[in-house]
């Protein structure tokens, strides 16, 4: 008995030894994130270390619990793993701690431009990169003979030809489900045509202008080369019109190219001829419409300074070269020493290059997002007009904006 | 019962629904006259990994001392029930006095969110709610004449609507009326339209969403009433059909009299049920036809900065709002009981 606890416990320190070298902890740890593979692999890591207790959450919901599961003294959650997006929701219900000092005494290997740095402030510690770029049909556009597009007025051209050709009559994609995608979609355009979503250094919305009218002229132009049911349509439905082979060129987010690429879903004559792009202009901009996102690992305020560093040491280790295998490394576009990227991932990194800006990321802009998902879609189905629309998107922020604060 | 034991007997519930029912909608009214203190915004300079750029962030320290003394936040008395995304009170008036047509008057009364979702709401649940009595009572009737051979398996299918949770039902439907389903290509067939889709045509999301609460929620009325018809008088009926009552007059002056009390409460059940409707809309993706008080709340809470002061608001409306729907039903069952 003994000696077979012996062989377990050092058949464990080696392959743990290997993968991690030397994570050892004296704390608590607790983690909260997102549900998908990439994540899995950071916790995973995390809870590699030895010596203290690594619990981990993983879910979709987890933006409606990580905020009030790191209000309590002490915290549930030590660590939040989030997007930039929701970063912001953390840091406006001031949960997350700086991790100035942390990083100074247990983080001086960490790469500098993957701290997320405000007003001075380490507040994260950003492992992953992803943006919404071109995915499009090769044997397709060959056949039509076009060259790729690059601009969103040369998507709408190509797809004339196509459907003009009889190939498809909804060649257009797009992640266009009235909410949060609608609202993103209008994000990315709105960046592409130069807009300003505030009055500067106010929280005072100006959406209803002249890039704001031509965003949504633009959005409406290709919705008309889209599936009728496009307000209905989230990144996945419209992942599986492409792989049905009727979507023929779509804006797609980077992390979502892997399933669109592999052999399941499609037949060989699709999977095999899809391609990942850059991000696309619009309207003779130079500035990509579409923007970057990344997702990054907390600590929370209201936790013991031990646990705060057991948390920092569990979390760097979840994000250290070490995850990098043959099978995690197709995971996601990680921000992390010793990766590779593969051909799904060319879009991501063509963004970064082309000057894609980041998501806003203002105590505000969440309440903009959501008064957008909700007012748009009316215009895209033809019932009011653009102005209407962005006029009551901004009377829905403005109302909102003052029950939190931000507004008088 | 004397005083006394009835106060003993009715404790534990009383008390039970004192802090499972009172206690929230208590918490849920204070938090509704309440909105967060003013957020003193600063302007910093914020890196990422594709660079740095100038943003603004909530000066946590400049409203630390007046969280701390006002942990509710400020109070705002009644401010966000009448802003925009509530009663709309201010553009209600401009409305009225700006529209030149009643038709114009109510297109802009739609654009306003509570208006919009209350519309869908009101139409949902006085459409569904009838016809879910009338389905009822018609299956009820119908597997209560079966042969006894087949009366459970009638029944097990009868009730399958109910036993699927509702988003999955929904679901079920949503992939059938899709334009390559099963059901919208029938109707695509059928109105001879290859270009018709449900999900992209506001009336047909309405009809559906209709359908599939009729669907969901008929198994109820015909349990209730299949129970009901156990009890129904056997010498009465047998002294109706010795009077030449045909069928339909059995049924029109036994079995209807008797179901009555039954219908009341089948109605109070489904107007505030049919009131509530949610998961259909979630599952249709269906909020850009059609919205609803609930969906409005869990929208509210579902955004990357939750909206608690407008959810509770929400919230208080739709309980008035099913206060007074079920208005009329209860001052009859007091008048009943008082007449007894």
């Amino acid at each position: 008995m003994f000696l077979k606890k012996v062989t377990l416990a050092s058949a464990f320190a080696i392959t743990a030894g290997t993968a991690y070298a030397g994570c050892e902890i004296s704390g608590n740890v607790s983690i909260v994130g997102n549900e998908f593979p990439a994540i899995h692999t950071v916790a995973n890591g995390a809870a590699a270390c030895t010596g203290g207790d690594v619990k981990i959450n993983l879910t979709a919901d987890h933006q409606k619990i990580n905020v009030d599961g790191m209000s309590g003294n002490p915290a549930e959650y030590t660590s939040a793993i989030i997007a930039n997006s929701s970063l912001v929701a953390l840091m406006n219900a001031d949960v997350v701690r700086p991790l100035n000092d942390l990083v100074a005494a247990h983080g001086q290997d960490i790469p500098k431009n993957q701290l997320i740095t405000i007003d001075g402030n380490v507040m994260a510690v950003a492992f992953m990169a992803n943006a919404q770029t071109l995915a499009y049909r090769k044997d397709v556009l060959a056949e039509i003979g076009v060259d790729v597009p690059t601009t969103y007025e040369e998507v709408l051209e190509a797809a004339r030809k196509i459907r003009a050709a009889g190939i498809s009559k909804y060649p257009v994609g797009g992640a266009y489900a009235a909410g949060w995608n609608l609202a993103q979609e209008f994000t990315n355009m709105y960046i592409g045509h130069g807009g300003e979503f505030y009055k500067p250094g106010t929280a005072e919305v100006s959406i209803n202008n002249a890039q704001g009218v031509a965003t949504l002229n633009m959005m409406k132009a290709l919705t008309e080369y889209m599936n009728p049911d496009f307000l209905t349509h989230d990144s996945n439905a419209t992942g599986a019109e492409m792989e049905a082979g009727n979507v023929i060129i779509m804006n797609m987010w980077g992390s979502r190219m892997g399933n669109l690429m592999d052999d399941e879903g499609a037949e060989e004559q699709v999977y095999s001829n899809i391609t990942v792009g850059g991000p696309l202009t619009v309207g003779g901009g130079s500035t990509p419409a579409s923007t970057l996102w990344w997702d990054g690992w907390t600590v929370a305020r209201n936790v013991s300074d031990e646990d705060a560093v057991a948390t920092f040491l569990a979390m760097k280790n979840g994000t250290s070269p070490a995850i990098l295998t043959e099978e995690t490394m197709g995971q996601a576009v990680w921000m992390i020493d010793g990766y590779t990227p593969a051909p799904v991932n060319d879009g991501v990194f063509a963004a970064i290059a082309a000057g894609t800006t980041s998501y806003p990321m203002l105590p505000y802009h969440g309440l903009l997002h959501t008064a957008l998902g909700g007012n748009l879609a009316d215009f895209l189905l033809g019932k009011e007009s653009a102005e209407q629309a962005l006029a009551d998107a901004e009377a829905a922020y403005t109302a909102a904006a003052k029950e939190k604060g931000f507004l008088n | 019962m004397k005083h006394k034991s009835f106060f003993w007997f009715v404790l534990p519930s009383a008390l039970a629904m004192l802090l499972f029912i009172f206690f929230p909608i208590v918490s849920v009214l204070v938090q509704s006259v309440y909105v967060d203190h003013e957020q003193v915004i600063k302007t910093v300079e914020t890196c990422d990994l594709f660079g740095c750029k100038e943003s603004t962030t909530v000066d946590q320290n400049a409203t630390a001392a007046l969280r701390a003394e006002h942990p509710l936040g400020q109070f705002a008395g009644f401010k966000t029930y009448t802003d925009r995304n509530h009663l709309a009170i201010d553009e209600f008036g401009e409305n009225w006095t700006r529209s030149n047509s009643w038709r114009d008057f109510g297109a802009q009364m739609l654009n306003l969110p509570f208006y919009k979702a209350i519309s869908f709401t009101l139409v949902f649940t006085f459409v569904v709610t009838p016809l879910v009595i009338v389905l009822g009572f018609v299956v009820a009737v119908a597997v209560n004449s079966a042969v006894k051979a087949i009366r459970g398996p009638l029944i097990f299918f009868s009730l399958l609507p109910m036993m699927i949770t509702p988003l999955v039902g929904a679901l079920i439907l949503f992939w059938m009326v899709d334009a390559r389903g099963v059901v919208g290509a029938a109707l695509q067939y059928l109105a001879g339209d290859p270009d018709l889709s449900v999900k992209a045509s506001t009336p047909l999301m309405w009809i559906m969403l209709m359908v599939y609460g009729v669907w969901h929620s008929t198994p109820f009325a015909f349990i209730v009433y299949y129970a009901g018809l156990q009890s129904v008088n056997q010498d009465t009926l047998e002294a109706a059909r010795v009077d030449g009552a045909n069928r339909w007059l059995q049924i029109r002056h036994v079995i209807i009299p008797h179901l009555l009390p039954l219908t009341t409460f089948i109605a109070l059940m489904q107007l505030m049920d049919n009131f509530r409707v949610f998961e259909p809309i979630v599952s249709f993706s269906a909020e850009a036809h059609a919205t609803s008080l609930s969906w409005a709340i869990f929208n509210d809470l579902g955004g990357e900065t939750r909206q608690l002061s407008s959810a509770a608001a929400t919230s208080v409306l739709t309980i008035i709002g099913v206060a007074i729907l079920l208005s009329p039903v209860l001052v009859r069952t007091w008048r009943e009981f008082d007449r007894k």
